[in-house]
């Protein structure tokens, strides 16, 4: 059996970004990419706007992912594309996984697992809508696909649910290929998708956004043939009444993703309800030791910057596990509040107290004159203040553990506070 | 006298701009910094946009490959440079970064390939 001090699931830009710094840190690594080409989702994100942070331009999905692509393929990292992962088990040296492709079935020891397996959309059955299951109602990311990989145009005059980023560009996109885009609907009253693409996707086509608006049913046996929208509460129920129908041959659904982490419950990694990915220390390791989690499986980021970000931080530290293997099992658990929608990573290791260590956060409100407050046994220690902060906007900081005082079993308290001025 | 509203994008703030125009002499309020007057001036007398969308070429296993302006075009333009990207065919095996269309409809910006794919699927002896 073929072994490899680290091995990582999936090709995209978390995983790629962990194979490079796991194999920068001296380890033998392994990707498995269940698509035929790495890359992940950015293969098919064309649009620019990727990169601002990591290489100060404006990128491509393509130009970005092709970057890291370069890299893995010069320093000679082994790959192996259309292979499922459909087992992981836990041995005694590490772990055992099995991968199906066309070589038939194969077994690969690991030091080190890193699971890189990105997210999911949510679909129209997820959002409960009524009626006929015609052709013609696609996730967003589908729709994309079709479009940008295909060059297939999947819908002529289309109503798109949801103002999610991948939504609005596919707005913008669909309309550029020739394609009508009869409106926007979103259920909440406060659009979800940056603000930027308001104004870049919908105000310079002239695509109207109705918010407390959702689709109610669907029209149509083989194909799409009309939607009925609503109005909606502000328990986004549909008020009696507002319904109307419009006549579309697709319906694109940008209704939020999720952390996909099937592979991980193969070996009882516990999950954050919250962010929906796997609990993490500092050193995005799971809490079952060697196995590490980062990019879009661990919590769903706004910028791919972050993904790659805590894709080398888990591929550094699954080198060193891999190396060492030791794992003294001491941690301090993050206390937060329901100020946060979600605060990653979750924990600190008892020996990386005097060490830096990278948070990922959302507000659950929109909140104007914020502090981010950290304090140890109720005594503030780190705050910093935030002008504005809203929940689709994942903030990201960097905190020095070092410098504080902190000891086996001390509490560490997060809460984000409202400022006066 | 001629009255706008604009949302600014400089910034995750998003303020809500109106722009005041008469002449030459333009009024910017709503915005919170200097930068939201620059913005506003710019989106009202010279908007510029960047292009990202796909052309055709004549391999089956990739029908379109990703391509961009290399740099911003004035909106209205959209719409005339969309069809001249439209017209294109690619034959070879380009390779990201390079010109797909030169100095297209003369607006001094290249159309550029964003992908490698064509290169990658070659050396793959699958095109």
């Amino acid at each position: 059996m073929e072994a490899y001090e680290v091995i990582v699931i999936g090709g995209g830009p978390a995983g790629l970004a962990a194979a490079l710094a796991a194999h920068k840190a001296g380890s033998r690594v392994l990707v498995i990419e269940r698509e035929e080409r790495l890359g992940g989702i950015l293969k098919q994100c064309i649009h620019d706007g990727f990169g601002l942070v990591r290489f100060g331009e404006k990128l491509s999905g393509p130009e970005y992912a092709e970057r890291f692509i370069d890299e893995v393929l010069e320093l000679g990292i082994d790959v192996l594309t259309s292979s499922f992962v459909t087992e992981l088990k836990k041995t005694g040296a590490g772990f055992l996984v099995s991968v199906v492709n066309r070589h038939g079935v194969t077994d690969y020891q690991a030091g080190a697992l890193v699971l890189a397996t990105g997210c999911r959309e949510r679909t129209a059955r997820q959002v409960l809508i009524h009626g006929t299951r015609p052709a013609g109602i696609f996730t967003a990311g589908t729709a994309q696909h079709f479009t940008n990989l295909l060059g297939q145009l999947p819908t002529r005059r289309c109503v798109i649910l949801g103002s999610g980023d991948i939504g609005l560009i596919m707005a913008r996109r669909l309309t550029l290929e020739g394609a009508s885009v009869l409106g926007v609907y979103e259920a909440k009253p406060e659009p979800s998708g940056l603000t930027r693409n308001l104004v870049q996707c919908l105000e310079d086509f002239d695509i109207p956004l109705y918010l407390s608006h959702t689709v109610t049913r669907v029209f149509g046996e083989e194909r799409l043939t009309a939607v009925e929208v609503a109005q909606v509460d502000e328990r986004i129920k549909p008020v009696p009444g507002t319904e109307h129908i419009i006549e579309c041959d697709g319906l694109i659904l940008s209704v939020g993703l999720i952390p996909e982490n099937e592979v991980a419950g193969q070996l009882g990694v516990p999950m954050d309800a919250a962010a929906k990915g796997p609990v993490c220390d500092n050193r995005f390791m799971t809490q079952v030791p060697g196995v590490f989690s980062c990019g879009n499986a661990l919590h769903v980021n706004d910028l791919v910057d972050y993904v790659s970000e805590s894709g080398e931080m888990a591929g550094r530290y699954a080198a060193a596990y891999a190396a060492d293997g030791t794992d003294s099992g001491e941690h301090i658990a993050f206390k937060t509040d329901d100020s946060f929608l979600y605060l990653v990573p979750q924990q600190l290791r008892l020996e990386d107290r005097d060490k830096k260590g990278v948070l990922y956060f959302r507000s659950r409100n929109a909140r104007r004159n914020a502090v981010f407050t950290m304090s140890i046994n109720g005594k503030t220690a780190y705050t910093r203040k935030y002008g504005q902060l809203k929940p689709p906007e994942m903030e990201r900081l960097e905190i020095d553990f070092g410098k504080y005082p902190i000891q086996k079993g001390d509490e560490l308290r997060f809460e984000i506070k409202e400022v006066m001025g | 006298m001629s009255m706008k509203k604009l949302t600014c994008i400089v910034c995750p703030n998003g303020c809500s701009l109106t722009v005041l125009a008469d002449g030459d002499s333009v009024r910017v309020t709503g915005n919170q910094c200097k930068r939201g007057e620059q913005f506003a001036k710019e989106e009202l007398f010279h908007p510029m946009r960047t292009i990202c969308t796909t052309v055709r070429t004549e391999f089956a296993a990739a029908p379109v490959l990703p391509v961009r302006v290399s740099a911003e075009i004035p909106k209205d333009r959209i719409k005339d440079v969309m069809e001249e990207i439209n017209r294109v065919v690619i034959k070879e095996p380009v390779g990201r970064g390079d010109v797909v269309i030169a100095d297209v409809l003369g607006l001094g910006v290249d159309v550029i390939a964003t992908s490698s794919l064509l290169r990658y699927l070659k050396e793959e002896e699958k095109i």
